[in-house]
């Protein structure tokens, strides 16, 4: 397997293929991370960031709901000092606090025999277990995205839900497309996450990503 | 002109390694080829000599005069085979169907004779089939050459198997159900001709009109994808795979990755190709005579019509579980039946006729639901329960007295009316009628699955097989109804 890039690399190349994704922030110090939330605005998340780090949240660094600059500035002190000699040059990542009840799972696989893949499925904690996705090979046409949505078992999932408006499915389609048209230009990445495309209001945003390099 | 039509279509047929020994299989292929009726030349060859089957056999192929055939089947052993298919290439032969094992699928050095074979079938432009194939089957021109039974009826289904005996299942269940095969082969090794290859000819064979494919490993998986999606703009293509379960990719780094197992990747392969994917023998064929006999629903909604409450339930439960509509009766389509029947049956769906019909009932409903506008498919259930007591009677102590004569023959011509019809209405409206029993094969000679295949129909052997196979149908029409929108 190859390299991995950071979260913030891989949101940036997704991003620029149209996948919609979460305003993200850079900062280095506490008041940088003050400054980086006043511009977003309130709640945020703060999470340390480094080429090498994998394993956020298993380790404790990622701040969710972090209503005040106090708030803050505490995290962003304690995830500097949380930083590991191994995990190499560090700063903080600053975003908006997304708050969704559902999350769908996207990506770019590289199969064996099928060459590039993309997926969708549902998120969240219980992705694996599920395991309700779709795999298309790519390229994919505007029909085939559409109907990976149709082949998930969850359909009621995507529909409205407790006052939340349905999943706008052509927003998630428009998503598989981008990351075809990513795996198509981008011949050396073996495999993306995106994962969680939190549901807003029934549009999907990117929250985090994973691009490995082959 | 394809290059696999010496193949399917062979003017003449050198059998090599054809044995006097009615055990080796040079012995049953000729006596395979020779008995179904295949009316080329066939042209038995082997280093004896001789007479086989009252066939004088050559002792060389350079015997044989040129262009004497243009297809060789191979049974001679790994060691005289690359002498042998330069031999016939030089004599006009097109094509080699390799049946002989011990090749990549036995031992390394089998792997460098298999390779040698590929070499020098390339080097003089032959076709490579198999090695380690079970034969080939072509009910246009009666040939079965084939190492093992059995030899199918004429239709027009094109089997694909990379395994002989998957390759005789389905040959047998045609047998067994009357859904006949135009061609069917087994890929062996696939060495140089893959599973592919086969379904690319059969997507432009006028003769079949279904494909059906069991595979493996497809090796290269992009051009099963285009072979596939070719296929099925063309006709329906019906693929069951072995080793699904096996593999997978759990030391991913991605969740992508993980998730991204042999199954889940090819099914959504073939969903994206627009294959009917089975899971099991029976519903592959099950799907491929149904896709071979019935026009496409034009919709999801399905009416159950039944003599037998227990089915109705059942198959009411398969329909609701499938992407299928179990639909509520429209109220004009309600009185019309109340019209018809009297009060004890269902008014709902299952149609439950509840013992009440008489001599006209079933086909008169049949009528009604097929020909209501909100109705897309029917599946009937119930037929050949009559047959069966007739066949009891029959053969019991009392036949033909005390009037069971009569009863008999009258029971036998209602199930066989009710088959006609049920084709005659499809025919007529252009829905499926699905007709399910068990009697189809727990009984074959009874009166009404036997009607139903008369009728060139396929009586499927459980309502639930016949949920799932219509349910195939309308993923094919939803398929083609939404790419057109498109």
């Amino acid at each position: 397997m190859g390299s991995t890039l950071s979260e913030r690399a891989s949101l940036e190349l997704v991003a620029r293929y149209g996948v919609p994704t979460v305003p993200v922030r850079r900062a280095t110090t506490p008041d940088g991370a003050v400054n980086a939330a006043a511009e977003l605005g309130y709640p945020v998340v703060v999470k340390l960031h480094g080429e090498g780090i994998a394993h956020k949240t298993e380790r404790g660094l990622v701040r969710l709901d972090l209503a005040s600059p106090d708030a803050v500035r505490d995290a962003a002190a304690s995830l500097l000092v949380a930083a590991r000699p191994d995990d190499g040059a560090v700063d903080l990542v600053v975003a908006p606090m997304v708050v969704g009840s559902r999350e769908l799972i996207a990506g770019v696989h590289t199969d064996e025999q099928f060459g590039r893949c993309v997926m969708v499925g549902l998120g969240g904690v219980l992705t694996e277990a599920r395991a309700d996705v779709a795999f298309r090979l790519a390229p994919l046409t505007g029909f085939d995205a559409a109907d990976m949505l149709d082949e998930l078992r969850a359909q009621a999932f995507l529909g409205p839900v407790r006052g939340e408006p349905a999943v706008d499915r052509g927003a998630v389609s428009e998503i598989l497309l981008a990351l075809a048209h990513l795996a198509a230009a981008e011949p050396d990445v073996h495999s993306v996450d995106v994962n969680p495309l939190v549901i807003v209001d029934g549009r999907p945003v990117a929250v985090d990503a994973l691009v490995v390099r082959a | 002109m394809n290059p696999l039509d010496p193949l399917f279509e062979p003017q003449g047929i050198i059998v090599a390694g054809a044995s006097a020994h009615p055990g080796k299989f040079g012995f049953v292929t000729l006596h395979n080829i020779l008995s179904c009726g295949y009316e080329g030349r066939v042209l038995p060859v082997s280093l004896e000599g001789g007479e086989v089957l009252g066939r004088r056999v050559a002792t060389s192929v350079d015997d044989l005069p040129d262009g004497a055939a243009d297809l060789v089947f191979v049974c001679t052993p790994p060691s005289a085979n690359p002498e042998l298919l330069a031999a016939c290439a030089r004599r006009g032969v097109k094509v080699a169907f390799v049946a002989t094992a011990g090749y990549a699928e036995a031992s390394a050095d089998g792997e460098r004779a298999q390779a040698e074979l590929v070499a020098v079938a390339a080097a003089h432009g032959m076709v490579l089939a198999g090695p380690n194939g079970q034969g080939v089957v072509s009910t246009p021109v009666s040939l079965c050459a084939q190492i093992v039974a059995p030899y199918p009826p004429a239709g027009r289904i094109g089997i694909v198997s990379q395994s002989g005996n998957l390759l005789s299942s389905f040959l047998n269940l045609s047998i067994d159900s009357g859904a006949g095969v135009s061609r069917a082969v087994s890929a062996g090794n696939a060495a140089a001709t893959t599973v592919a290859d086969y379904l690319d000819y059969l997507a432009d064979d006028t003769a079949t009109a279904v494909s059906l494919a069991y595979v493996e490993s497809v090796g290269d998986g992009r051009r099963f994808y285009d072979v596939a999606r070719r296929t099925t703009d063309r006709q329906p293509l019906v693929v069951l795979q072995g080793g699904s379960t096996a593999g997978g990719r759990r030391a991913a780094a991605s969740h992508t990755g993980s998730l991204a197992s042999d199954a889940r990747v090819f099914a959504g392969v073939c969903r994206q190709a627009g294959v009917a994917r089975a899971e099991t023998v029976e519903e592959a064929f099950d799907a491929a005579a149904v896709f071979a006999t019935t026009p496409l629903p034009a919709g999801p909604n399905v009416v159950v019509v039944t003599t037998v409450g227990g089915w109705g339930v059942l198959t009411a439960d398969a329909v609701t579980r499938s992407d299928l509509t179990l639909l509520e009766l429209p109220a004009d389509l309600l009185a019309a039946l109340d019209d018809q029947l009297p009060a004890r049956w269902s008014r709902n769906n299952p149609i439950d006729l509840a013992g009440s019909e008489t001599r006209d009932t079933v086909v008169e409903v049949l009528e009604l639901v097929a020909r209501h506008d909100a109705v897309h498919a029917v599946v009937f259930l119930g037929i050949g329960i009559q047959s069966n007591e007739a066949r009891m009677m029959r053969e019991g102590p009392y036949f033909p007295e005390h009037g069971l004569g009569r009863v008999v023959e009258f029971h036998e011509r209602q199930d066989a009316r009710y088959a006609e019809a049920a084709a005659a209405i499809s025919a007529a409206t252009g829905k499926p009628i699905l007709v399910a029993s068990e009697l189809a094969v727990t009984d074959r000679d009874n009166a009404g699955p036997r009607a139903v295949r008369e009728a060139g129909s396929y009586c499927v052997p459980s309502a639930t097989r016949a949920v799932r196979a219509l349910e195939h149908l309308w993923h094919r029409a939803r398929r083609r109804r939404r790419m057109d929108a498109e």
